[in-house]
């Protein structure tokens, strides 16, 4: 972990954050994806007033990570490289003031090129690929940018309706400097027709906040003769300005 | 006469990126080992302090759907201060060399959970006030669309809880206790246990999440 003491490391102000739009986020219970029936919550959430508790949260440095740890091509090759559509994937972790979020742990994990996951509950017939692991992670620079290397997911079917499928996409954790940020969320690719009938993503009540979760192709930053390339931008929670209270 | 003059521009603020739940296979990214193969060099567990230290003390618990059913595919994580109240970051004013941050997934067959860790001092409130000892644990599942926040309390602080501001101002009293570890002896290791809720048709032992 990085030395929490150090002037160098962070922002000097720690305000709370934002009351956060809880309009802009799939509802707890969502009937359409059948397991949050019995997973929600009855009673509205608690608000309280931010803490320290809530204003600081885990911090992460790259010691604590490997070389490979963002390159999901190599870093469970055994034999031979993964089979599928060789791709990149980056993009810019700002908070809901455009601040870029500098050193937030982004940590990626999917399906492999067949839409099967290497898990020991996944049952799908999709092959599992031996030189495939399907997870990743990194921090951002101090512009709040990140990348990585992978393999496409590909589509599966799940059990929610008898024949629902999962459009592709890849699972998202964010961690930026203050607990109350904490994020998960799912990355999808533009053009996926299987994207309108999601019932998961679907269940974002807001069009502009479905859209905000598809990663548009990158046309311009395809690597020649090796990999496509997609942009997803992440937007966190802000930190408010703290100017009358002492700290 | 005032008239009022309406804006023609707006402040920035852009939405924050939309939630979507962890889904059945969330441990591959956040707990690997547990979906069957190791990849890092370097993970993250649930244990920060071992069994045996000084002050050691262990959380566990199972997480119930509105069924009463154990979630099994639950990934928990712990965030708390140190032994005197301090967290390991630049906001606390004596900032922690202890680390305060885990996560496991619960047990696949079981649906336990489990911290082995210290419990942490009283950390200061808004305004004067002191908040009881407590741990911050966030819950991701299939089925979880938006990350629940929770607090754990401890049974055997009750003169700190009930000057706690957030135990304090659930406003209704029966549901505070949904917050409250009860504290066992095992095996020579204390062990608070706190089994949450998720839903529950009883409205006063539905656990209470936080909207932080």
């Amino acid at each position: 972990m990085p030395d929490p003491t150090s002037p160098a490391f962070g922002a000097p102000a720690w305000g709370p954050f934002v009351q956060r739009r809880t309009e802009l986020h799939p509802p707890a219970l969502s009937p359409s994806y059948k397991t949050s029936v019995l997973r929600s919550p009855r009673n509205a959430l608690i608000s309280i007033k931010q803490t320290l508790t809530e204003r600081t949260g885990p911090l992460f440095s790259a010691d604590e990570l490997g070389p490979q740890d963002n390159d999901l091509i190599l870093n469970f090759a055994k034999e031979g490289l993964p089979v599928g559509e060789r791709i990149v994937v980056h993009g810019y972790v700002r908070d809901e003031f455009g601040q870029p979020v500098r050193n937030a742990l982004v940590e990626v994990w999917q399906a492999n090129a067949s839409g099967r996951y290497r898990h020991k509950k996944d049952q799908y017939i999709g092959a599992l690929d031996p030189n495939f692991g399907g997870c990743g992670r990194m921090l951002t620079d101090e512009n709040g940018h990140y990348r990585y290397r992978t393999i496409k997911p590909g589509p599966y079917p799940w059990r929610n309706r008898i024949n629902d499928w999962r459009p592709s996409h890849i699972h998202y954790s964010l961690q930026g400097d203050g607990w109350a940020q904490r994020l998960i969320t799912q990355m999808y690719f533009e053009g996926d027709t299987l994207i309108a009938g999601c019932p998961i993503l679907q269940g974002i009540p807001d069009e502009a906040q479905v859209r905000g979760l598809i990663a548009l192709e990158d046309r311009a930053n395809f690597v020649e003769l090796d990999s496509r390339c997609y942009r997803f931008d992440i937007v966190l929670r802000g930190r408010r300005q703290t100017w009358f209270e002492g700290k | 006469m005032t008239m009022s003059t309406p804006a023609t521009r707006t402040i920035t603020r852009f939405p924050e990126t939309a939630s979507q739940t962890g889904g059945p296979y969330v441990h591959i990214g956040l707990a690997p080992h547990q979906a069957g193969f190791e990849i890092f060099e370097h993970t993250w567990g649930a244990t920060l302090v071992k069994p045996g230290t000084p002050g050691h003390i262990a959380l566990e618990g199972v997480v119930y759907d509105g069924s009463g059913t154990p979630v099994r595919d639950l990934l928990v994580e712990l965030w708390q201060a140190d032994a005197h109240g301090h967290y390991a970051h630049p906001a606390d004013p004596s900032p922690s060399a202890f680390r305060g941050w885990a996560r496991t997934g619960a047990d696949f067959d079981t649906g336990l959970w489990r911290f082995d860790t210290l419990k942490p001092g009283a950390v200061p409130g808004p305004a004067a006030s002191m908040q009881a000892p407590h741990v911050a644990l966030v819950l991701f599942a299939r089925g979880i669309n938006l990350g629940l926040h929770t607090r754990l309390y401890f049974d055997d602080e009750a003169a700190a809880n009930a000057q706690d501001p957030v135990l304090q101002g659930i406003e209704w009293e029966v549901r505070r206790r949904t917050l409250l570890a009860q504290r066992q002896e095992r095996e020579g290791q204390v062990v608070y246990r706190f089994d949450i809720h998720l839903q529950h048709a009883d409205p006063a032992r539905e656990t209470v999440f936080l909207d932080v």
